[in-house]
């Protein structure tokens, strides 16, 4: 490959901070003269050796690492990547143009990223962005060259908080937080203060006094997000708030690790034999049996093989998996472990959505711990098991999600999904042989492995074994994460979570987020289970419950989520890339009445629009994005 | 660079006269090892035989056949002369199974892109279902409502998108009248995940200003299907120049160079690969632009030549289209085994001096 970068020369703190996050893993740029080029400032040359060749996979960090310092991803600093990874320009620029996080158009250092989905919409989010248009100009347009500029966001992973927002502010080191209930002239306040010093919500208050030290004060807050927290006789959320998350000792005080010493006592096969009769099916929205997967992996004979754990979490109303990153780290790093041994596999990645930056921090401070104690590394627990984990950064894009996208974004490509078969235990990471599942699907493992296949099949009902954590947001008195044995009605996980608030009437239910479907209240002794959901055409996806009192504007809804499936589309495919953005003029249209036609011939046109999609998109993005539209069209009274 | 997107591997193009064979087919025999002095000419090596293909039996449209392993759904449909629609699949580059447009029905939840899939034993394929139909006809509604399609089709190997449009009862303008179209490089600065709230009253397009910024060729994205073809060929397919990629996302993404810079500053070598492979007429040639733009473009007057290039000792097939006695493009042809359509700039643009002509002062003309 001839590499021409034709971008002027990159900053020195541009260069800074690609080399921060490059030269620990590739070695120091070369160093001009000695190796016979010329130096940086001279020449355009590209030098990169083997090893830089093959590592396209630090591009996406390598991008971060910009962003992070400077506030937006310039060509010249594109160009210095490409020069050191040996990535061809045009192509970076693809990938570095594909995510909503970062910017190839210059940036004031600080912006601020207000959720304007359902959960906070309901929370009165436009009044936020109203707010700050009149401060700050228009979303990504800061008036007057400001140091400050805002945009809008898909669901943030914090319904419960809503509305919440996501403040990123550029420097070394870049301040990420994100959090909420906020109000506009909160998030004005505290740009004007500078400091940066100041929480933005509930998220960096829960540490303020104590660290993380499990005080009874620290879990009052952490309640306000897992009320259930602290309680006895929870499987999957039985150390939240009980621990420090920051704290190895901690973690094995409470019995951490003690499900990979089973495991290893136990041998790869009867781990696998002990998913496979506890029939646990993937809670990442797909619900594949993991046991099948697991089994599928140990017995491929392509090497090397990879567990991912699926740490993306951007489906609207979803926000379980964002505390257990948070609080319960080593957790997910044990069961990552545990999938490597079983598997054979001795390569880890958890990919973590952008939106998530103290679940980052959590989980690498986890990583780093567990493998200076000897939990990770060449001799796991010296039982000369080989396993490491990295973390790796998404960059605001739901697609990211999708396991084929997913790997695509590790690897340094665009996030786009590819056609399957081959599925990723064939096909998956880098290629090779490939476990892929969901934080909440890991943190059920070791609760397998200790209690055994029968203890945890006992729970649920045959179809649905084991207990689910459910997102529970919007017009609820007690919004937050709610851990229960499978089984409950709809209407018992909303009481749960305290009922409708305010004593108000249920208008319909959301189902699984965007890509979920609309449910009114006959849904409400619906048992949430796999089988119960599908045979009343409804889905449980990860376990987002949006609860819509009669205040709820439905038509605002569906015409979020239908400007959300626009956004999210990774572009690949015609039914999805252009039939997103017809949806979402359709919808337009219906708001406003001026239909095409009679409203009825615009529900044919949309129901055209949705079998096509279903049937010809290549993902499972572009094959629900119609679902949730339709049935809020179809709930009484929505089209007066 | 589409690595990634790691389809199944699918077989090169059969050498001429090859045939599947069953596994008790006689081996081909071998020619003799010649020990004399080799003969002055030089002989070029015989390809090496076919690889070995045993036959699958599946169904398709409820007739039983027997298909080479390996083969596409496309290829075996094709084969029993059952014509698929494709977009975004073009000789002699690796399917990108984007378009959609070639979907089947197999039977599974959702369709299956026949241009990408490879058959397997006991498949049973149904091409013309309702629901094949359906899909299909969305999606050429679709792309014709945000895509100029007015040149996709004529040259396409296979039959014609208005054709087509026709056949499926394909009706473009359901969604509305289309939206006035975008400013220069307007769409090359969207920010991925953000878009201006529409108010449904028109159509979103890609229509946007023809990008004119080199001698060589135009870059006209309004009739840009994104079916990933130029990339592949400007990249590991072909041509190992990365010139292009694919940038921004959904609705929004495009075609682009590095920072979206003109084409002269670019990676570019202007090898006019990109150009071969474009099935919509969004990358054409400055000349036949011009004439298009000029109302001089006849293809009913053009013939073709096909002859060898004469710049370097590779010797590439040309095909030269000539109107009025000049040449006014030149292709190769795709299907060729060693340049499988591709060129450099030399045989593709390097044709002024055929047509200079001396004037009365007696100097070259080009013209
Ligand atoms: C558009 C889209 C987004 C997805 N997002 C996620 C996600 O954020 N987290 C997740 O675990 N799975 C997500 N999935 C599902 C994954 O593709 C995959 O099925 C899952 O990670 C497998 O893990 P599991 O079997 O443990 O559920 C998504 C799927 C699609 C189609
Ligand atoms: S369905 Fe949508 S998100 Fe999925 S591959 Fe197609 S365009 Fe991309
Ligand atoms: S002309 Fe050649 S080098 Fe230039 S973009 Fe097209 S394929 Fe790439
Ligand atoms: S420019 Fe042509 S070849 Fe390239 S993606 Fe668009 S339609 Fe396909
Ligand atoms: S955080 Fe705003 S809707 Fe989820
Ligand atoms: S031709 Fe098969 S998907 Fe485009």
């Amino acid at each position: 490959m001839d590499l021409h970068i034709v971008a002027p020369l990159a900053s020195p703190e541009e260069r800074a901070a690609i080399d921060a996050v490059l030269t620990p893993l590739i070695g120091a740029p070369a160093s001009g003269r000695a190796a016979g080029e010329r130096p940086y400032e001279e020449a355009h040359l590209a030098h990169g050796g083997h090893e830089a060749r093959s590592r396209r996979d630090l591009l996406l960090p390598a991008l971060h690492a910009v962003q992070d310092r400077i506030g937006w991803v310039s060509e010249p600093a594109i160009g210095y990547i490409c020069r050191r990874l040996t990535i061809p320009p045009a192509d970076a620029h693809g990938v570095a143009s594909f995510y909503a996080l970062l910017s190839t158009r210059p940036l004031p250092p600080t912006a601020v990223h207000v959720c304007d989905d359902m959960a906070c919409r309901l929370a009165g989010s436009e009044r936020i962005c109203a707010d700050l248009q009149r401060a700050l100009g228009p979303e990504g347009e800061p008036v007057d060259e400001g140091g400050a500029t805002w945009f809008r966001s898909p669901c943030l992973g914090r319904c419960e908080q809503a509305p919440a927002a996501l403040l990123t502010v550029a420097g070394d080191p870049a301040r990420r937080t994100g959090g909420g209930p906020v109000s506009g002239p909160a998030i004005l306040d505290l740009l004007r203060d500078g400091s940066g010093a100041r929480p933005l919500g509930m998220d960096d208050a829960v540490d303020t006094d104590g660290g993380t030290s499990p005080t009874e004060a620290r879990l009052a807050r952490i309640r306000r997000s897992v009320p259930q927290a602290g309680r006895t006789g929870l499987r999957l959320l039985r150390r939240i708030g009980t621990i420090d998350p920051t704290s190895l000792e901690d973690f094995v005080a409470a019995g951490g690790y003690s499900a990979l010493r089973s495991s290893i006592e136990m041998g790869p096969g009867a781990v696998i034999d002990a998913i496979v009769a506890a029939g646990p099916v993937g809670r990442g929205g797909a619900a594949f049996p993991t046991g099948r997967k697991w089994a599928a992996v140990a017995a491929a004979v392509a090497r090397p093989k990879y567990v991912v754990c699926d740490a993306d979490e951007a489906e609207p109303g979803t926000f379980k998996d964002r505390a257990l990153l948070e609080e319960d780290p080593f957790a997910i790093v044990e069961a990552m472990t545990i999938a490597g041994f079983a598997t054979g596999a001795e390569r880890g990645f958890i990919y973590i959505r952008g939106e998530y930056p103290l679940g980052e921090a959590r989980m690498a401070n986890a990583i780093a711990s567990a493998r200076s104690a000897g939990f990770l590394g060449a001799d796991v627990m010296g039982a000369g098991l080989a396993f490491d984990i990295e973390v790796r950064r998404g960059g605001g894009a739901y697609i990211c999600g999708e396991e084929t996208a997913l790997f695509a974004s590790i690897e340094g490509y665009r996030g786009e999904p590819r056609n399957k078969p081959p599925f990723p235990v064939e096909r998956g990471l880098f290629g090779g042989p490939t476990v892929i599942n969901n934080v909440e699907t890991l943190a059920n493992v070791p609760w397998i492995v200790l209690e055994g296949s029968d203890a945890y099949a006992s729970r649920g009902t045959p179809g649905s074994t084991g207990d689910k954590l459910f997102s529970v947001s919007g017009h609820v008195a007690r919004p937050g994460i709610y851990e229960t044995e499978f089984g409950p009605t709809l209407g018992e996980i909303i009481d749960l979570a305290g009922g409708v608030r305010g004593g108000r009437r249920l208008r319909a239910v959301l189902l699984g987020g965007a890509a979920g479907v609309f449910v009114g209240p006959d849904a409400l002794d619906m048992p949430l289970t796999y089988e119960h959901a599908a045979e009343a055409g409804a889905t449980l996806g990860a376990g987002a419950i949006v609860v819509l009192d009669e205040t709820a504007d439905l038509l605002d809804l569906a015409a979020r989520i239908a400007r959300f499936f626009r956004d999210e589309s990774c572009g690949q495919c015609i039914p999805c890339r252009i039939g997103t953005v017809r949806q979402e003029e359709l919808l337009a249209r219906i708001r406003s009445g001026r239909t095409r036609g009679s409203v009825q011939d615009e529900l044919a046109l949309l129901a055209d629009l949705g079998r096509a999609m279903r049937d010809a998109s290549i993902c499972g993005l572009g094959r629900t994005a119609n679902e949730a539209i339709a049935s809020a069209l179809r709930l009484p009274g929505v089209l007066a | 660079m589409t690595a990634h997107r790691d389809r199944p591997p699918l077989p090169g193009p059969e050498p001429t006269g090859s045939r599947p064979t069953r596994p008790d087919d006689p081996p081909t025999p071998l020619s003799p090892i010649v020990t004399d002095v080799p003969a002055p000419s030089p002989r070029i090596p015989a390809a090496p035989p076919a690889p070995h293909r045993p036959l699958l039996d599946m169904t398709i449209d409820g007739r039983p056949v027997a298909v080479p392993a390996g083969s596409t759904i496309l290829e075996a449909c094709r084969a029993e002369g059952i014509d698929i629609p494709t977009l975004c699949q073009v000789e002699a580059l690796e399917p990108a199974g984007v378009c959609r447009l070639c979907v089947v029905d197999t039977g599974g939840r959702a369709l299956t892109p026949s241009c990408s899939t490879p058959v397997t034993e006991g498949m049973d394929v149904r091409t013309g279902s309702e629901r094949v139909r359906h899909a299909r006809r969305l999606i050429l509604e679709l792309i014709g409502s945000a895509v100029r399609m007015d040149l996709a089709g004529p040259e396409l190997p296979d039959g014609s998108v208005a054709a087509w449009m026709a056949e499926y009862g394909a009706d473009p303008t359901r969604f509305g009248p289309p939206a006035p179209p975008a400013g220069p490089d307007e769409r090359d600065d969207r920010h991925a995940g953000h878009h201006r709230a529409p108010d449904g009253a028109v159509a979103e397009t890609m229509a946007q200003p023809v990008k004119v910024d080199n001698d060589y060729y135009v870059r006209d994205y309004s009739r840009c299907i994104l079916c990933y073809k130029c990339v592949d060929a400007c990249g590991a397919e072909a041509q190992n120049t990365f010139a292009i990629s694919v940038a921004g996302r959904g609705f929004d993404a495009r075609i682009s160079t590095e920072g979206n810079v003109p084409l002269p500053t670019s990676a570019c070598v202007y090898c006019g690969n990109c150009i071969a492979v474009c099935p919509t007429g969004a990358l054409m040639t400055r000349t036949e632009f011009e004439m298009r733009e000029a109302g001089t473009w006849d293809a009913a007057a053009q013939t073709t030549t096909e002859t060898i290039c004469g710049y370097c000792g590779v010797g590439c097939t040309l095909s030269l289209t000539v109107q009025d006695e000049r040449i006014v493009r030149v292709l190769s042809p795709l299907g060729h085994d060693i340049t499988r359509g591709n060129l450099c700039v030399k045989g593709r643009f390097g044709y002024a001096f055929v047509q200079s002509r001396p004037t009365d002062a007696g100097e070259a003309r080009t013209g």
